[in-house]
């Protein structure tokens, strides 16, 4: 057992649940915040990728990588919160007499 | 590696299962936003312990501190709008049939397993491209390997990231175009107070993880982030309040990063030297001035992302009312 593989299958775990909760949970927020896990699970499995056994440094691409996915993902957070805004007052509207 | 850490690595591993699962399942919403963020800093923890300091601070600050603040923001809309106690989920939805929920879950699975395949079978542990970053870094200006890889060797992949930051404050403005006033969520006196206490604090703290960055873990998407915080404080306490007259410096600091980014691309370029290619004596200089000048527009992006629609006047708007 080294933290690789133990973060490994974590990062797997929280993958598979993100992509369960974005496509079987029916509230936009929820399905959001699954995309959001699987981004997170997919951060895990590739600095789990780049670890090497200390006292090795690890490879600093993946690392690289996983900032820029963290800025893209906080991105796309923010306009699909902008839409899920706009489609509550929508209905909100459509709703009232 | 000692027992103790193992034990601590089994713990946090799965503290961050457990807790990315009830953040989908509990019932509150706001208590969904609680667990996400305690998620987060977990996972944070997670990879500093799995040696990567800079993803760590980068998902806390940014993937954690300013998704869950735009979250709340988004709950905070939600629930002004409809009525008080809106919970996801309280509008009428259909049920979904067994099978789908099953066959939901099961794709889910099927998904995961063949990842978990493809890593189980990709080899462990084998040199990746550390020894051709260690090998150039002497050449990159900079002594920590991220920031090198981020703004020197792969400073197009960074480039376009701050693109696309640049395309998000875009279409969030478009999406909420002549959408009505939002509610502004605020914080009562108390808070002012403890803003000017804290605010220059994080500006300094914000200053030196942008600086920090060149040797040791930070950058100026961390340093961005905790900038922005201040943004964010800001609009909370009613320091700052987003007038229409303020948009068109708003926009100069959207593209400020992009634009010094792309410009410093080009002008490098000549001589033999393809474009990025800075002089190794110059390089350090170069890097930080467009940290720097990335740092400021990201930390004004984010805080625009967090306030949401564009400040512009609409009758019956009293937002902008001293």
């Amino acid at each position: 057992m080294t933290p690789d593989l133990i973060y490994g299958a974590a990062g797997l775990a929280v993958f598979g649940i993100g992509l369960w909760g974005a496509i079987a949970l029916q509230d936009r927020m929820r399905r959001l915040l699954g995309l959001k896990l699987c981004s997170v699970g997919a951060g895990f499995v590739l600095i789990v990728g780049a670890w090497r056994e200390p006292p090795a440094a690890p490879d600093p691409m993946p690392h690289a990588l996983v900032i820029t996915g963290i800025v893209v993902m906080l991105s796309a957070t923010a306009a699909a919160l902008a839409l899920i805004r706009r489609l509550h007052d929508l209905e909100d509207a459509d709703d009232r007499p | 590696m000692s027992d103790a850490l193992l034990l601590f690595d089994l713990l946090l591993a799965l503290a961050v299962v457990a807790i990315a699962a009830a953040a989908l399942l509990v019932r509150d919403a706001f208590a969904m936003i609680v667990l996400f963020v305690v998620f987060g800093l977990l996972s944070a923890l997670a990879w500093v312990r799995l040696a990567a300091p800079d993803v760590a601070l980068a998902e806390a600050a940014i993937g954690t501190g300013l998704t869950g603040a735009l979250l709340l923001k988004t709950l905070h809309h939600l629930r002004a709008r409809g009525m008080a106690g809106w919970q996801p989920g309280a509008v009428a939805q259909r049920p979904v049939p067994r099978a789908v929920a099953w066959l939901n879950a099961g794709l889910a699975l099927a998904v995961m397993a063949g990842l978990g395949v493809a890593i189980l079978g990709s080899p462990l542990r084998v040199t990746g491209l550390e020894i051709a970053v260690a090998e150039a870094m002497p050449l990159s200006g900079v002594e920590n390997p991220v920031t090198a890889v981020l703004l020197n060797f792969r400073a197009y992949d960074t480039l376009m990231e701050v693109v696309v930051l640049l395309s998000a404050v875009i279409v969030v403005w478009q999406i909420e175009r002549g959408a009505g006033p939002a509610p502004a969520p605020s914080l009562g006196p108390v808070w002012q107070g403890f803003a000017r206490l804290t605010l220059p604090a994080a500006a300094l703290v914000g200053v030196y993880v942008l600086w920090a960055g060149a040797e040791a873990p930070g950058g100026a998407f961390q340093g961005g982030a905790m900038l922005a915080a201040i943004g964010l404080m800001m609009l909370l306490t009613g320091l700052y309040r987003p007038h229409p007259d303020h948009r068109g410096l708003a926009r100069l600091l959207f593209v400020l990063g992009t634009v010094a980014f792309a410009a410093t691309a080009l002008l490098v370029a000549g001589g033999g030297r393809a474009s990025f290619e800075y002089p190794p004596s110059y390089a350090k200089t170069l890097i930080l001035l467009i940290e720097a000048l990335v740092t400021i527009s990201i930390a004004v992006t984010l805080t625009a992302l967090f306030h949401g629609r564009e400040p512009v006047a609409l009758k019956g708007d009293l937002r902008h009312d001293p």
